[in-house]
């Protein structure tokens, strides 16, 4: 436990090192890159092993930073950050591994891909506001470099959008911590005199922050939380503020789209956890019903966006709207039970979002050059990438919310919870779970099982009708029915190397693992949900 | 010279006066000090007086051993002369000059040096001026590098004055004097005609606002019957309304013209562009940090030391009439002017002018800020921006010695052509875009900090501390325009590698150091003012 505060160190050292290999060669990097992610990830497994979930934050670290404004160096950890943790270092050990071919600039790229880890680690341990805000900018600048320099489609555009929205939401989480820290004592206590700091404006401890905002007015805190809450869910991907995040996902370079989707979308639902709600609930049970339908509007709209998109990385970029709409929509109704989904929807769609951002954007586009749909389903992909269309299929059922994945105690879990909140509530979002089958049905199938789906005649989603003229478009070799064997056999593609087989197994396994066992990390964050810093928020009942 | 008739007038009005009320001024040192008080004048003044030999001695130098040298060797010795200078300078100010013996004489009166605000401000300036200076044997356009350092240091013993000055004869002339020194520093490129135009147009932009101060200050006077700051405060509080009256805000607005031209606040900003456009890179790297630095600690002394019964209030829903609201309207006007018109510019000297400006807004509000939150978190934001852009003009001028760098286009490549540079500007611009770790960003945090501290969200202040919060995600855009440039972008067929001299490439890495440093522990600062 006490170790966790080396997965920050380790990440931050890691990435200069990578910098200085990269010097020397693009090798030497990616090694670095490698044993830095496995170090931290492997810090987060041994700190998890030794973990006995508590009702409360446990302190790692606690000292004066800059006392002249009631500043500390204060790191800890509950059940939902070590969850978080150990999703990061899953995440960024793939996110590595389907990095390999990364050749130019490759110390300057891995530098950049850990400083952003070190920031994402950073943000989960932390326990002062102050700390918190400063991790989580450190994560969000590396992302324009990594996609403006590495990305593919239309990257300056997606890069600079991206930053931008997020800069914009960090500049409101800014200010309604300041105001928090400023607006405690009450207002009124402002003059001239010198240093005449009042009951608030103690500090930026989150618990500090939590006790200063409840001494403010309503409306003040409901103004706090409006800022905060904004700022954050801009990074989470909440309707109407995600618009950044497809474009992004699809510029961005393998690795990074796997880091944007799996843990840095992450860091913003976190927030609207930790910070948000944590410290100003007032304001949640103020504008719930808005959020909830917020929710509820990103779960279906994106998922209905998603089921027309004629470029692959864009399906499973909406896609990934849509799943962190579960998320947004267990954090909205706050009840125990489906806050408790939500954050392992976190994790779970962490874990799948990367999976299927690896398969998209390194197995197939690496190798066809396209993403189009219309391009790939007149590949016989299935049999020239089969290790590739097991793993999509595979990542297909986990995101549709299968049992035995880990999407589905976690979207089960906040429907249930939904339910509870209101019956209505809950059939919208299964329509939503709906909608998520039906554009992940046709993404496999157009992109995968294009070019001999015509036979069987199963497609069911209105990919049948294109079948017949898929083959006119291909590329490389005639590929109907009956030319794929030969297509397959001279194999066109170099094939699949053994970092994307690791990368690809370590994250399959993890949601099998958490699907098959959820009631392990649903321990852990219940009991930190426990805690007294959310029981002024989670007041839905009992579990 | 335009001044020189209001000065004189100044001065011979204060001395009659002088003599016949008895107030003290500074013309009283002649006939008060005898032979202590020149001892202790001398121990008050020491830095200066460190400053000034070591000016001549980079002329005696290059004079006698210069023509000798290349124009290289020339810079270096120049440079590292200066450098020594201002080192020596900083040991006067830091361990000299604050103990001189505390005194009621006027001189106590005219020079404070014993406060922590003067004591940093003056090492903050002889540090910025130092990191200025090694810039020097980086750029090869100057072909008189001797005088170039010497008015340097010149324009060095006017901040330091400045940082010291609670008089305002003494202060309006430590200003004078500084200025000069940088309108001959902006234009001083022969080379090039752009440089000659920057420094007339920061001439007569200059004099203008300082016609205007001094006929604030002679106003001041006129209302209170002496030149000294504190003084003021005495007369305020003894009056009996100590209420504005019109003629004091005619004299708040005429002084916060020559505030407002001095840190290139809107509307008084117009200079800024075209003189760091045309200015040799590191006279715009002076202009942009110590001076700053210098005009925004004397201020800070005049405005709440001296005016701040007349400061109004702007914390709470109808402002107070005072300074305070003057203030808050150029700040307004920066942050609007600056962010907006930086998002158009394609040439990076204009484009950090207009960041200059943008900062200049945060600076104002920072002056708000200080009567609640002390001087501190604005010193911070003050010193680490001026660091910030010494090192990224330091960047310009040491690219500017093979190639031109006046668009943003002309740093395509950076990464390529010096990993050192680009990795420095990488630093440099994203502590001016409020990044942490880099200092730039506590600075932020710390000033916004203190404004919301005052009364929240309940005034015009805490709003303007929005705005500026907002405007921080707009600045984004373009610095990462600058760094698009530089890290991003391939380099151009013909470009060549870019070799940094050593000294140069010390600077820059100190600079970068020092921000990152100060950014990881601000107390190491805050914790002395």
């Amino acid at each position: 436990m006490s170790l966790l505060p080396w997965t920050i160190y380790l990440t931050f050292a890691g990435a200069l090192l990578a910098w200085l290999a990269g010097r020397r060669s693009p090798g030497a990097a990616r090694a670095v890159a490698l044993a830095t992610a496995l170090a931290g990830w492997g810090v987060a497994l041994a700190a998890a092993a030794g973990f006995t979930p508590a009702a409360a934050l446990v302190d790692l670290a606690n000292c004066p930073w800059i006392p002249q404004l009631g500043i500390r160096y204060h790191l800890a950890a509950d059940g939902i950050s070590m969850t978080l943790v150990v999703l990061t270092g899953l995440a960024a050990t793939a996110g590595v591994l389907f990095s390999w071919n990364i050749d130019e600039r490759a110390g300057e790229f891995f530098a950049l891909y850990l400083a952003l880890i070190g920031g994402v680690y950073g943000v989960f341990l932390s326990a002062d506001a102050f700390l918190f805000f400063v991790f989580y900018e450190i994560a969000i600048v590396p992302k324009y470099f990594l996609i403006a320099k590495w990305g593919s489609t239309n990257r300056e555009y997606g890069a600079m959008k991206l930053v931008l929205y997020s800069f914009a939401g960090s500049a409101l989480v800014l200010a309604g911590l300041l105001w928090a820290y400023a607006g405690g004592t009450g207002g009124g206590a402002g003059g001239f005199g010198a240093g005449a700091g009042g009951g608030g404006g103690a500090g930026f401890g989150l618990s500090q922050l939590a006790v200063a905002a409840a001494g403010a007015p309503y409306g003040h805190q409901v103004g706090m939380f409006a800022l905060v809450f904004t700022g954050f869910a801009v990074l989470a991907g909440l309707f109407p503020f995600h618009t950044w995040a497809p474009t992004g996902h699809v510029a961005a370079p393998t690795g990074a789209s796997m880091l944007l989707a799996g843990v840095v979308m992450k860091l913003g639902a976190y927030g609207c956890l930790r910070v948000g709600i944590g410290l100003f609930p007032a304001g949640l049970e103020f504008f719930q019903p808005v959020l909830v339908a917020l929710a509820l509007a990103g779960i279906i709209y994106a998922g209905l966006v998603a089921l027309v998109q004629e470029d692959l990385k864009f399906v499973i970029g909406y896609s990934s709207v849509s799943h962190m709409g579960f998320v947004m929509l267990g954090l909205a109704i706050a009840s125990p039970r489906a806050a408790g989904g939500a954050v392992l929807q976190m994790f779970s769609h962490g874990v799948i979002a990367g999976l299927l951002f690896a398969v998209v954007g390194r197995m197939v586009y690496e190798r066809t050059h396209t993403r189009q749909l219309a391009a790939l389903r007149a590949l016989p992909l299935f049999r020239l990438l089969p290790f590739a269309a097991v793993v999509f299929v595979l990542a297909g059922l986990a995101s549709m919310g299968m049992p035995g994945f880990s999407g589905f105690p976690a979207e089960l879990a906040i429907l249930v919870g939904a339910w509870r909140y209101s019956p209505l509530v809950a059939l919208a979002a299964a329509a939503g779970v709906l909608v998520a089958a039906a554009f992940t049905l046709r993404a496999v199938q157009l992109s995968f099982f294009g070019a001999t789906g015509g036979g069987g005649g199963a497609a069911a989603d209105g990919a049948g009708g294109g079948d017949g003229t898929g083959g006119n478009g291909a590329g490389s070799g005639g590929c109907r029915a009956g030319g794929s064997d030969a297509g397959a056999a001279a194999h066109p593609f170099p094939p699949i190397t053994w970092p994307e087989k690791a990368g690809a197994l370590l994250l399959l396994a993890a949601t099998l693992f958490v699907g098959l066992r959820p009631g392990f990390l649903f321990h852990w964050i219940n009991t930190a949900l426990e805690s007294p810093l959310f029981q002024a928020a989670l007041k839905g009942g009992a579990l | 010279m335009m001044n020189a008739h209001p000065l004189l007038a100044f001065i011979c009005d204060t001395a009659a006066t002088a003599a016949g009320t008895g107030v003290t001024t500074i013309l009283g040192f002649t006939s008060v000090c005898g032979g202590d008080g020149y001892a202790e004048l001398f121990r008050r003044l020491a830095p200066e007086a460190v400053l000034v030999i070591g000016a001549l001695l980079v002329l005696g130098f290059d004079l006698f051993a210069g023509k000798r040298a290349a124009c290289g060797g020339r810079a270096t010795l120049a440079a590292l002369i200066g450098v020594a200078a201002l080192a020596g300078a900083g040991f006067a100010a830091a361990w000299i000059s604050p103990f001189a013996t505390p005194s009621a004489t006027n001189l106590g009166s005219a020079l404070e040096t014993c406060t922590a605000i003067a004591v940093g401000t003056r090492l903050g300036v002889y540090v910025l001026s130092g990191l200025t200076l090694l810039l020097l044997p980086g750029s090869s356009r100057l072909r008189h590098p001797a005088e170039y350092t010497a008015i340097i240091l010149f324009a060095t013993v006017g901040f330091s004055l400045m940082a010291a000055a609670s008089n305002l004869l003494l202060g309006f002339l430590a200003i004078e004097l500084a200025s000069l020194s940088l309108y001959i520093l902006t234009g001083f490129d022969k080379t090039r005609p752009d440089s000659a135009e920057a420094g007339l147009k920061y001439f007569l932009f200059g004099g203008t606002a300082a016609a205007f101060m001094l006929f604030g200050f002679s106003l001041l006077y006129g209302l209170t019957g002496s030149i000294n700051m504190f003084d003021f405060a005495y007369e305020a509080a003894t009056r009996s309304p100590p209420s504005s009256t019109p003629l004091m805000l005619v004299a708040l607005v005429m002084v916060l013209a020559g505030f407002g031209f001095k840190v290139a606040a809107v509307p008084f900003h117009l200079w800024a562009p075209d003189a760091y456009q045309g200015a040799p890179a590191s006279a715009a790297a002076l202009i942009a940090s110590a001076s700053k630095l210098a005009g925004i600690a004397f201020f800070l002394r005049l405005l709440w030391g001296g005016l701040g019964r007349f400061a109004g209030d702007v914390s709470s829903a109808p402002p107070a009439a005072g300074w305070m609201p003057v203030v808050a309207v150029l700040a307004l006007g920066s942050l609007l002017v600056g962010n907006l018109g930086a998002l158009a510019q394609t040439n990076v000297r204009r484009l950090l002018a207009y960041s200059a400006i943008a900062h200049a807004g945060v600076m104002l509000l920072g002056v708000i800020a200080a009567g609640g939150a002390g001087a501190g978190p604005l010193f911070y934001y003050v010193a680490t921006y001026g660091l910030a852009t010494v090192g990224a003009f330091g960047v310009i001028s040491v690219i500017e010695r093979d190639a031109p760098c006046q668009k943003l286009a002309d740093l395509a490549g950076l990464w390529k052509r010096s990993p050192l540079l680009a990795l420095t500007l990488f630093a440099f611009v994203l502590s001016l875009a409020g990044v942490p770790p880099l200092a730039g960003f506590f600075g932020k945090f710390a000033v916004f900090a203190a404004v919301l501290k005052l009364n929240g969200l309940a005034g015009p202040a805490g709003w303007l501390a929005l705005l500026a919060i907002a405007f921080s995600a707009v600045a984004l855009y373009y610095y990462l325009a600058i760094l698009k440039q530089a890290l991003v972008a391939a380099p151009a067929g013909d470009a060549k590698p870019v070799s940094v001299p050593a000294l140069p490439a010390l600077s820059l890495v100190l600079c970068a150091a020092l921000l990152l440093l100060l950014g990881l522990f601000p107390s190491l600062l805050l914790s002395q003012l």
